[in-house]
């Protein structure tokens, strides 16, 4: 990516082809990537097996959102609707890396 | 008489094309690319479907859904969201994000060097608060090892004076001065939690630039087996400042994305970028051509995923600090759709 204002640059892409990150999974697919180098369509694979869930569904928020919390993977929250009881990022990292796989560190 | 529709110039600035002014600047970029590059032009479907994308009078384009990829952001963060760290968790819960980067404003290995137990700090805060990979990004930024700021000759000021050799030599000094300096900060950051290491625009000085972080990336592949490694180039051809310099065999003077991932691949990285300058006095639909083409070739011989620079000045997206979500879309879209890249 790279340098500009949050809303001409970061927002745009987002917006216009990202995979929503942890609205999804995002940084899911995206740990495949940076810590195995797996390709894209081998890498959204992986993950949809993982979470038993169709490579459509790894961009869709609502399917997401629910299996995240499902598998205490981390989510986003917002003002009305919070989630005191899901796990820290510490422990949603360590379900993560059980969930695909990755070393600990 | 053709209707006329709003579209960008490399700068950013507004202009006004009809649908037939747009394809001649998509065939001209796309001919103006495959002369440079010894490229392929794009195809003749490609560019229609290009043409759709830049004659669409839509404020706003995107990929089809379940086209998505993941995106890499650099530098994330600006100083309206308050800490360093503040910003990063912001790109993970309210910019959705798929990775963000933890930098420092001097973005070079070298100053980083100086302070890195600080950095080592920040990280480990980001990695107790965020969730999404975070990577630790820095410049190889071999220049930096010149005179008047570092010890070796200044290549700058031998090469106009026809001292190629002690020209030479200072490269080949500095280079080995940034790879120590790059492994340690990458491996401190590393051992601190980092995710992965951002090597950013890599050869901006030049082929020893290049090396450099070649040389480093094998280094911390070595003694780090998974750990995420991405390389994000400066241009779209690697200057020779040197000219000699080889990596594995390949001289690295000239090389452009198809050998730069070749090259990035196989000293062990994980991600690599390749990015195409944008020219300023073009439209972006000129721009996007041009890069589409420089690019496209790597895609046939990457083994690991491709991120396109699609940040400020490259990758067709304006040259601007403030780009248009018109135009900074068109582009995210265009090379997802024509290249299918694993990220931007």
């Amino acid at each position: 990516m790279g340098s500009g204002d949050t809303f001409g640059m970061p927002i745009a892409h987002a917006v216009a082809s990202g995979m929503n990150g942890l609205r999804a999974a995002g940084d899911l697919v995206a740990r495949l990537e940076m810590a195995k180098g797996m390709r894209l369509t081998e890498a959204k694979r992986t993950v949809a097996e993982a979470l038993g869930v169709g490579v459509a569904d790894l961009a869709d928020p609502l399917v997401m959102h629910e299996v995240r919390g499902e598998l205490r993977l981390g989510r986003v929250f917002e003002l009305e609707t919070t989630y005191p009881h899901d796990p820290s990022p510490q422990e949603a990292k360590a379900a993560i890396r059980q969930l695909l796989g990755l070393p600990e560190r | 008489m053709e209707p006329r529709i709003v579209t960008r110039q490399g700068d950013g600035s507004a202009v006004e094309l009809t649908r037939s002014e747009i394809r001649s600047e998509l065939e001209e970029g796309t001919r103006a690319a495959a002369a440079r590059a010894r490229a392929p032009e794009l195809g003749a479907g490609e560019l229609d479907h290009l043409l759709d994308i830049f004659a669409s009078s839509a404020r706003f384009s995107a990929v089809d859904i379940g086209d998505e990829v993941v995106l890499s952001f650099d530098g994330s963060g600006t100083p309206q969201q308050g800490s360093r760290v503040d910003a990063l968790l912001q790109y993970e819960q309210c910019l959705a994000a798929d990775t963000c980067e933890l930098f420092h404003i001097d973005y070079s290995f070298k100053a980083v060097k100086t302070i890195v137990g600080s950095e080592q700090q920040a990280m480990k805060e980001a990695q107790e608060r965020v969730t999404i990979p975070v990577h630790y990004g820095a410049q190889p930024d071999l220049g930096r090892y010149s005179h008047p700021d570092g010890p070796c000759g200044n290549w700058s000021e031998l090469l106009p004076a026809m001292r190629i050799d002690e020209a030479r030599l200072a490269q080949e000094q500095a280079v080995d001065l940034a790879v120590k300096d790059m492994v340690h900060v990458a491996a401190e950051l590393y051992e601190a939690g980092a995710d992965g290491i951002n090597f950013d625009t890599a050869g901006a000085a030049g082929d020893a630039d290049f090396l450099a972080a070649l040389l480093a990336v094998e280094r911390l592949r070595a003694k780090y087996p998974a750990m995420g490694i991405m390389v994000g180039m400066a241009s779209e051809v690697v200057l020779g400042t040197h000219g000699r310099l080889e990596y594995r065999g390949t001289r690295l003077a000239g090389l452009k994305p198809e050998g730069q991932c070749r090259v990035v691949q196989d000293a062990g990285a994980t991600i690599y970028g390749p990015a195409i300058t944008v020219n300023t006095s073009r439209t972006v639909a000129w721009n996007v051509a041009r890069a589409l083409t420089f690019m496209k070739p790597c895609m046939d011989v990457a083994r690991i995923p491709v991120h396109a620079n699609v940040g400020m000045g490259v990758g067709g997206v304006p040259m601007n600090a403030f780009s248009p979500v018109d135009a900074v879309s068109r582009c995210s879209r265009a090379c997802v759709d024509i290249l299918k890249v694993d990220g931007l």
